[in-house]
């Protein structure tokens, strides 16, 4: 990754996550097939919801036949962590136009944020639209054909898991928290380490009493308080 | 290509829910000055976030009780650390841990 922030760039820095897209959304596509789905509800779902793991939950919860409210009180929990994710990322964009600040938004994903945070660490603290746009729309085409192309294949393929690629998304996020670990010099290494552990000792704690959803958000939170409370002190 | 009343409530109601929450953010930040204390707070947020989404396919939750392992993951996540280090390439991660893990499933380890 070098600091060229052009749109290029953008779309040539978010490939190696496309592989973590790829796996989900062909996984996607499959279970979507196997839960009744037609093409119409999986692109719909991919490219208006856009909302990853929410996406499986809502098919799991469509097939159970469970109330709308539900539904949709469960993909705002599971998607909640986005509001933290954006609220951090449009630090960087306040320079530009309202409508671009929306449009960048729209599509931002876990995998271009955390890419996102990488990629200012190369450039001291600057992210561009075009560069921003790159990634985001290279990430939305490949989850939504992926997805459709999975549910094609559907009953073609009885094992993805077989090749490991889904282990791709959590590969993708293992090589993305380290990267951050190594070059965000304004925290350092060491105070991250620190709140690693932390985050990783409560989201252990946590997923025994509350949903793996809660369990994600209480630990960023708690780990945010604990970086804040680490600095301040020692 | 069917789709049912209730899928199109349900892909609309969840799109506009999905998008508000991410680009809501977006127009308050640009609107309002944000307090010191808020900054300090989101410049946490990366690591936090990623660290927790790490743990989220390492550990099994078993509700009611503390978790356990995800033996399978936990060890193909060695070799992609290890790629991490020597290579610090995003790809080589990615890379070297379905390689990984396709060798414990073709050796049945780990479940």
């Amino acid at each position: 990754m070098n600091p060229s922030l052009t749109f290029k760039s953008g779309v040539r820095d978010v490939l190696p996550t496309v592989f973590g897209y790829i796996g989900v959304g062909l996984a996607f596509g499959i279970v979507a097939h196997t839960s009744h789905l037609s093409l119409l509800v999986v692109a719909g779902m991919s490219f208006i919801v856009y909302a990853g793991s929410a996406q499986f939950i809502i098919t799991s919860m469509l097939l159970l036949h469970d109330p709308l409210s539900g539904i949709f009180i469960s993909t705002f929990l599971v998607n909640s962590r986005m509001i933290l994710m954006s609220t951090s990322l449009a630090q960087y964009f306040r320079h530009e136009s309202l409508f671009k600040n929306l449009l960048i938004g729209s599509l931002v994903t876990d995998e271009t944020f955390a890419l996102a945070m990488n990629k200012q660490n190369k450039t001291k603290g600057k992210l561009s639209f075009a560069w921003q746009s790159g990634a985001n729309l290279v990430a939305y085409l490949v989850w939504g054909f992926a997805t459709v192309i999975g549910a094609m294949l559907g009953g073609l393929i009885a094992d993805p898991t077989r090749f490991g690629f889904d282990f791709a998304l959590t590969a993708m996020f293992i090589g993305l928290v380290y990267l951050q670990l190594i070059s965000d010099r304004h925290l350092g290494i060491s105070l991250q380490l620190y709140v690693m552990a932390f985050v990783a000792l409560v989201y252990y704690l946590a997923i025994g009493v509350m949903s793996q959803n809660f369990a994600l958000l209480a630990a960023t939170v708690a780990g945010c308080l604990f970086g804040m409370g680490m600095k301040k002190w020692r | 290509m069917a789709i049912s009343l209730t899928e199109l409530w349900v892909i609309l109601g969840c799109g506009a829910i999905t998008v508000l929450s991410r680009a809501l953010p977006f127009v308050f930040v640009k609107q309002m000055t944000m307090p010191s204390w808020l900054i300090n707070f989101l410049t946490f947020v990366p690591i936090t976030i990623m660290t927790a989404l790490c743990c989220q396919s390492l550990f099994v939750a078993n509700p009611g009780h503390l978790a356990t392992l995800n033996v399978a993951n936990c060890l193909a996540a060695i070799p992609a650390t290890l790629a991490g280090v020597l290579t610090k390439s995003l790809l080589m991660v990615v890379v070297i841990g379905i390689m990984a893990m396709a060798v414990l499933r073709y050796f049945s380890i780990g479940g």
